[in-house]
């Protein structure tokens, strides 16, 4: 509960782009669109591709491969070759860092 | 029991484009039956993964269709596996081989097409195989391993794929093109030349300028590949990739206009009424040029099955996005967007570590098409951007797209779009 995983300083990634983030097993994409933060799962639902090599224009993602295209704020699928919906988790920025909330994070970290 | 008495939607062909027509049309909000017709044993499919990953066995069969079952049966689209055998555009119907007949609303040919084959002595025998659909990929991948010498012919997408995914499976490969060079007028010389040294560093034996002349049986298997040149080469198998006839039997029977493939305009009408052609198969206006093409790619059967789709409910849409196509081999990736055959010069930007893109600008210095080469994924994103400027039709100064510098997100971004 409100427990938030620091990712980077909010500089590291640049405005309208994304960054690939590993973190205890699963990998996650955590994107800037002017002074905001957004965080996905970071491998896109049709072909397991990382989303951190794609695009960000505006606020959609797309799949450097096949175009799959996913609005970064809620997940939402954009039309085919992608059908199924992103996960999306809650990102923030705090004291300069760019901070990811996942559940079954650990007590500790 | 299948309804075939009021006219519905009919598709001919359930390859890639026939299966998203399919769905484009219930996204499109037709509610009526939808024939969907296909003469292969398989759901319909995507075809990237058949020289790739389904050759190094990396996907299966069922991990390239397009759609779940599923999603077909809730779709209530009605799959027939029959060869048709007429298209009556008076009476709009077609005629199965079974003798059933289909009266349709609107009806879309994505027949597609079949591999070319060559026209020497022993092109029939069984040793020698083309690539065209999920069942020909799954013959080449058994005779595909390590020990074994694979003979490719043709130095285009399909045989430098496949040549990489059997080098990948430890085999020897020898690829022959009769051209001087790899990947003929799609893709510039320099990009080509890359695309060589790449295949050689990756141990193929590449010949250019030569052709085979004639396949013998060689005992105790395989065959013998005699050369143009007077040499031979001994091989396990050889793969045939020397390009595809567009199916245009059915609608050169009915009358419809056919040249290079079924001619139809920017909204995908074929010269019958109420008839549309969409896919490899379809010749249609070139988004930038107006000049007539035809498409055998991914993006042009995804694209053109949703604007199909929507006119055949009433629709006015046209095709609109630039041609673009993609072909991974090894670690590298090549992407040409737009129609470069406009171009009369290129400005290429260098990416670092050889990746590059080579903008194609016309006398006017208007951008009509990208081409890239570079390892994947660490150019896409660069890639990516240069297809959205030609997308865009954006007017960036010739030293802007060549200066590194200079960011193809800003030019993007940029509103000075060509009229």
């Amino acid at each position: 509960m409100n427990h938030w995983t620091d990712v980077c300083a909010l500089d590291a990634i640049d405005d309208e782009d994304v960054l690939r983030f590993d973190h205890a097993g699963k990998t996650y994409a955590v994107y800037r669109v002017e002074d905001r933060v957004y965080a996905t799962d970071g491998l896109c639902t049709h072909e397991k591709i990382h989303l951190a090599d794609g695009l960000v224009m505006d606020h959609v993602i797309e799949c450097p491969k096949h175009n799959g295209r996913f609005d970064i704020r809620d997940g939402r699928a954009l039309g085919a070759p992608v059908c199924v919906n992103l996960r999306t988790w809650p990102a923030r920025v705090h004291e300069g860092q760019v901070q990811i909330q996942l559940e079954a994070a650990g007590p500790h970290d | 029991m299948t309804d075939t008495t009021t006219p519905g939607m009919v598709i001919v062909g359930a390859g890639h484009c026939g299966g998203r027509a399919a769905q484009a049309l219930r996204e499109a909000g037709w509610t009526g039956t939808i024939h969907l017709i296909g003469m292969e044993r398989h759901l319909p499919y995507e075809r990237p993964p058949l020289s790739k990953e389904l050759l190094t066995g990396e996907k299966t069969a069922g991990a390239c269709q397009l759609r779940s079952a599923q999603a077909l049966i809730d779709d209530g689209v009605r799959l027939h596996t029959q060869r048709v055998s007429a298209l009556d555009t008076a009476r709009r119907c077609i005629t199965l081989a079974n003798g059933q007949v289909l009266p349709y609303h609107r009806l879309l040919l994505a027949t597609g097409g079949s591999a070319r084959c060559l026209d020497i002595p022993g092109a029939d025998l069984p040793e020698v195989l083309t690539l065209r659909t999920v069942d020909d990929a799954l013959l080449l991948s058994q005779r595909l391993g390590a020990g074994r010498h694979l003979l490719v012919v043709g130095g285009g997408f399909i045989g430098l794929e496949v040549a990489a995914s059997a080098r990948r499976a430890g085999m020897a490969v020898t690829l022959v093109e009769g051209a001087p060079r790899l990947l003929g007028r799609a893709v510039p010389a320099d990009i080509a030349a890359r695309a060589q040294a790449l295949h050689q560093a990756h141990g193929v034996d590449l010949r250019l300028g030569v052709l085979p002349t004639a396949i013998v049986p060689r005992q105790p298997g395989g065959v013998r590949v005699q050369l143009n040149d007077g040499s031979h080469v001994d091989a396990d198998t050889v793969l045939v990739g020397i390009g595809m006839k567009p199916a245009t039997a059915l609608a050169h029977a009915a009358g419809l206009t056919v040249a290079q493939g079924i001619v139809v305009d920017a909204g995908l009408r074929t010269s019958a009424p109420e008839v549309f052609a969409a896919g490899d198969v379809a010749e249609f206006p070139g988004p930038l040029s107006g000049l007539p093409i035809r498409q055998e790619t991914w993006f042009n059967a995804e694209t053109q099955a949703r604007v199909a789709a929507h006119n055949m409910v009433g629709g006015h849409e046209v095709v609109h996005q630039p041609p673009w196509f993609w072909s991974d081999q090894y670690d590298h990736q090549l992407q040409v967007c737009g129609e470069p055959a406009m171009g009369t010069h290129t400005v290429v930007r260098e990416l670092g570590d050889g990746d590059r893109i080579a903008f194609h600008l016309d006398a006017q210095e208007r951008l009509v098409g990208m081409s890239a080469w570079g390892l994947a994924p660490r150019c896409l994103k660069e890639v990516k951007l240069a297809r959205l400027l030609v997308e865009r039709r954006i007017n960036a100064r010739p030293a802007d797209l060549h200066d590194p510098a200079v960011k193809l997100k800003a030019l993007a971004a940029s509103t000075a779009v060509l009229t």
